[in-house]
């Protein structure tokens, strides 16, 4: 792991569910924030600010990127912004995943199970 | 759906402008998504509230973490010029803490209303005769005044006397307000307990209200003093009250009132003065009515006593203003230094800015094509800007409170406001909103400006100071130099003021010479026989004791008492009131002159042979033989002197009994032996002055052991050295003389720096200029005279305007000056030739850095 990854790690919950929206395709932000809601069954209803602070973030940190090619302007809200993950935000992404999952299989040796018995 | 729209956009404001600009359009793309997946109003209008509940937590976050960012940024930036830090934040604390200290002393000792009911209508009353303006009524003119005016709604009079308190402890020496029955209800201050004298104590002369300050130390705030007895001059006197511990009336150090009953025989003599008048105007009534008013009485009563009351008028004197000049100069003067240090420390403060902006503007033009808003960039200067002011303001405020308690020494004795000046929030606030606005306008403007224009061009060019900028930083050395001029000829005058009045000589020699004082009151002082065994038996075991070389009682020092004046005639005469004729009265046992180390002229000393039985004599002053018989010889002439016929054995040195800055009447020294019983009681002997070759801690504790021997209820006050008392008389001005030298000393630094950074910025700016020059074949020396010239034409014209307003200054302070000059030619070029000095060592750097200019590389930096 380099030391870049590592400061920024744990990751907020809000990036890693961006960061997650964004594994497989490009998304404006609204789709996004729909993205999350359906993945967490309504639990996490992510607002426009937090995104676009977070968003803001991450484009700064190099977590994510703006696309600047557009889909086809029937489809399209000018107004929109579209982003991708970057290399590096795939790379985070994974060792945030590897952390917790690190973290899960500690609290297993332990006997902890999710199921309250 | 429009509407919605708009008022979210609207939201968006409360975003950084940055944020705003980057997202906005995003955030309203998804607001309006939202809202189409929903319904009917309800849903509409939870929608808005979940974008109002949503956008202002983030923004406040927003905001948070750009100030943040920047603070760090600041930080950073600050750190890497440690000496433009240090300067700024210096410069600030010292334009803050100043002013704010020097602004809070002027609001207690000359603004803040005085701590009575309605104070600005309340007015002091004063006879005035030629010669002096302010007197005393005697208790029939003041009868009379009070009877025959209609601009007063009430008016009271009083006067002070000292009187000793025993039975808590060691006695103890008190001064007290004697007030008639109306003058406390004039005031109109509630006591804290009990009740103040009433006109209900017209009949009752044994009542006494404390102070808060005697309540406090003698009676341990006793709650239930009411009612209670104490004993003062040995009677019984009922505490009817105490007043709060803002009550001070007339003055700081009273420590009880008692009334004051006018007895018939009182108003036989129009011309026993002792009665001061305080009086509340009637409601709208003016200073000048009520001035006019008391005039026409004044002359009334005039014609009905023509002898007492010949030339004699009276005055009305609001109470805020009853202060001496100098007292109200002393804290004006201060002010006025404090306000240069302010300009100067505003000037500064520019000048480090423009030319830290300049400095940047490179800097701030690469991050600004690194995509960085202007908005973010003004900003960010912003944070900058109040980092300094704030670390500034801060160490300010710590001057200040350190500050005050030293400046506390100017607020006069005679100011009726008790307690102690502290440091005042909104002087503080104003101080800090001048910083602020001197450092927005100077660290911010300039980066809006370079903004406006091209920053590319900055980028590429390095940046190149306009003829604005130039004109405005040559105005700011003017000002920086002219108010390092106007504060350097103020303490210099002062400096030879103090100078002078300390090398005035006060007619005796003070050193190795120690006093206290024993007041003898009720019979003991009346009856002349009781005193003298007193006197005598103090006097003889004291200069029994070894090292002692003379002592002596005496009434009223010189410095501590300055009236007790008198009018004389010659044997015979009328007598005329007229400051021509006074003398100061004073009533002394034998070894006094050598005791005080006044030098004897001529004839003899007050003898031990002068007793009551024995022919009235006289020792004056040569003044007084001078005014009487120039040209005579005095001794063995005769006067008329408080009704009694004198005849002069002796003439001794002038004393400056009036202090070092005032002229004094001529003196009469009459033998403490043939003081009349019961009458001028006031004049009875208290102070003994003991000259000594031992230091004066190895007699005083068998002194002290006489006196009680002598008599054991007699308390011992004001024990001093006279070279204290004479020490004292200039120390209001050694203080104020320290803190002016202290801030013209800053001035100084402050106006060196600030000529120092603006022409080694102006060179730095010019050096392609320069370079040029040089590549063109101009000689060092000539580039070195240029810049010099330049610095030194600046210097010129701040000095010129600053000599001119210290001039008008100094002209203003006069009352300060003790006859010295105020276009006194000495300090004028010694100021004026300091400052310039000091902008020659401040060219002198940027002048060899200027030659110094290598024309190959500042050329090829393009």
């Amino acid at each position: 792991m380099t030391p870049d990854i590592e400061a920024l790690l744990p990751l907020p919950p809000a990036t890693f569910h961006i960061l997650l929206a964004l594994v497989d395709q490009e998304r404006h932000g609204y789709a996004i924030i729909q993205d999350v809601e359906e993945r967490t069954d309504g639990e996490l209803r992510m607002s426009a600010g937090t995104l676009y602070r977070s968003v803001a973030r991450m484009v700064e940190q190099g977590l994510i990127a703006e696309v600047l090619k557009r889909p086809a302007a029937r489809l399209d809200d000018e107004r929109r912004r579209y982003y991708r993950i970057t290399p590096f935000g795939t790379a985070v992404a994974r060792a945030e995943m590897a952390r917790l999952s690190q973290l899960v299989r500690l609290a297993r040796a332990r006997g902890l199970t999710p199921e309250t018995t | 759906m429009r509407g919605l729209e708009r008022f979210y956009r609207a939201l968006l404001y409360l975003y950084p402008a940055s944020f705003r600009n980057e997202y906005g359009r995003a955030l309203t793309a998804t607001f309006v998504a939202r809202l189409r997946d929903i319904s009917g109003p309800a849903g509409m209008l939870r929608g808005v509230l979940a974008a109002v509940g949503d956008v202002v937590p983030n923004a406040i976050a927003a905001h948070w973490e750009i100030l943040r960012q920047d603070m760090r940024y600041a930080g950073r930036s600050l750190r890497t010029s440690v000496g433009f830090t240090l300067t700024a934040i210096l410069v600030i604390a010292l334009g803050v803490g100043a002013n704010t200290a020097a602004f809070s002393l002027a609001d207690f000792v000359l603004l803040r209303p005085l701590p009575f009911h309605e104070p600005s209508r309340l007015v002091d009353v004063w006879e005035s005769t030629p010669g002096y303006t302010q007197m005393e009524f005697s208790p029939a003119n003041y009868r009379d005044m009070k009877a025959m005016t209609h601009s007063f709604a009430a008016m009271g009079a009083y006067s002070d006397r000292t009187m000793n308190l025993a039975g808590t402890g060691e006695p103890r020496h008190l001064t007290v307000g004697i007030m008639t029955p109306h003058a406390m209800p004039v005031l109109g201050v509630p006591p804290l307990l009990g009740r103040a004298i009433t006109p209900d104590d017209s009949t009752n002369e044994q009542v006494v209200v404390l102070s808060y300050g005697l309540w406090q130390t003698q009676f341990g705030e006793d709650a239930r003093i009411v009612g209670k007895a104490i004993r003062l001059d040995g009677e019984p006197y009922t505490v009817i009250g105490v007043m709060p511990a803002s009550f001070a009336f007339p003055t700081r150090e009273i420590d009880a009132w008692v009334p004051l009953l006018m007895r018939e025989a009182f108003f036989a003599d129009r011309s026993d003065n002792f009665l001061s008048v305080v009086a509340r105007l009637r409601p709208g009534v003016t200073t000048q009515q009520a001035a006019a008013d008391v005039a026409a009485v004044a002359a009334r009563l005039e014609q009905l006593d023509p002898r007492a009351n010949e030339r004699t008028s009276a005055i009305v004197v609001d109470m805020r203003d009853e202060m001496s000049a100098r007292s109200r100069m002393l804290v004006l003067a201060l002010c006025g230094a404090a306000l240069c240090i302010l300009l100067l420390a505003c000037a500064n403060l520019a000048s480090l800015l423009l030319a830290r902006s300049a400095h940047r503007s490179r800097e701030l033009a690469v991050r600004a094509a690194l995509g960085a808003g202007r908005e973010r960039i003004v900003r960010q200067l912003v944070t900058e800007s109040m980092a300094l002011a704030l670390f500034g303001g801060i160490v300010g405020v710590a001057i200040a409170i350190a500050g005050v308690p030293v400046l506390a020494r100017l607020v006069p004795d005679s100011l009726p406001v008790n307690g102690q000046p502290s440091v005042d929030p909104r002087v503080l606030l104003v101080a800090g909103a001048l910083v602020v606005l001197t450092g927005l306008t100077f660290g911010v403007g300039p980066a809006i400006a370079a903004g406006r224009s091209k920053a590319l061009d900055a980028l590429r060019s390095g940046a190149r100071g306009g003829a604005r900028t130039q004109r405005l930083r040559s105005v700011l050395v003017t000002i920086e130099v002219a108010a390092c001029v106007v504060l350097l000829v103020s303490s210099g005058l002062l400096i030879r003021a103090v100078l002078r009045i300390q090398g005035t000589d006060p007619g005796f020699r003070p050193e190795g010479v120690l006093t206290l004082r024993t007041e003898l009151t009720g019979e003991k002082a009346a009856l002349g026989a009781e005193r003298v065994r007193f006197y005598d038996r103090v006097l003889q075991d004291v200069r029994a004791l070894p090292g002692v070389e003379r002592a002596a009682y005496m009434s009223g020092l010189p410095m501590v008492m300055g009236g007790g004046v008198w009018p004389t005639t010659l044997v015979g005469a009328p007598v005329v009131r007229d400051a021509s004729n006074t003398v100061g009265l004073r009533f002394v046992t034998p070894q006094y002159f050598a005791a005080m180390g006044i030098p004897l002229r001529a004839g003899r000393d007050i003898a031990d042979a002068d007793r009551r039985e024995s022919p009235s004599v006289a020792v004056v002053s040569e003044s007084f033989a001078k005014r009487m018989w120039p040209n005579e010889n005095p001794i063995g002439k005769q006067f008329t002197i408080a009704s009694i016929p004198r005849t002069i054995v002796g003439v001794v040195g002038n004393v400056r009994v009036r202090g070092l800055e005032r002229p004094s009447e001529p003196q009469v020294y009459v033998p403490a032996t043939q003081l009349p019983d019961g009458m001028m009681v006031f004049y009875a002997p208290k102070d003994l002055v003991i000259r000594s070759t031992v230091p004066a801690g190895t007699i005083l504790p068998a002194v002290r052991r006489i006196i009680a021997s002598a008599d054991p209820d007699q308390p011992i006050s004001d024990v001093q050295m006279l070279t204290d008392l004479v020490a004292r008389q200039t120390s209001s001005r050694v203080t104020q003389l320290r803190l002016l030298g202290i801030l013209a000393t800053i001035a100084l630094v402050i106006a060196g720096v600030g000529i120092h950074g603006l022409l080694a910025f102006a060179v730095s700016q010019r050096s392609r200029e320069i370079g040029v020059r040089r590549a063109l074949g101009e000689q060092a020396r000539s580039i070195v005279g240029r810049v010099m010239r330049e610095g030194l034409a600046l210097a010129t014209a701040g000095v010129a305007i600053g000599v001119l307003v210290a001039y008008l200054a100094a002209r203003a302070m006069g009352a300060l000056l003790a006859g010295v000059q105020p276009g006194d030619p000495l300090t004028l070029a010694g100021a004026a030739v300091l400052c310039f000095v000091t902008a020659v060592v401040g060219c002198v750097r940027p002048a060899v850095r200027a030659a110094s200019v290598d024309p190959i590389t500042v050329l090829r930096g393009d």
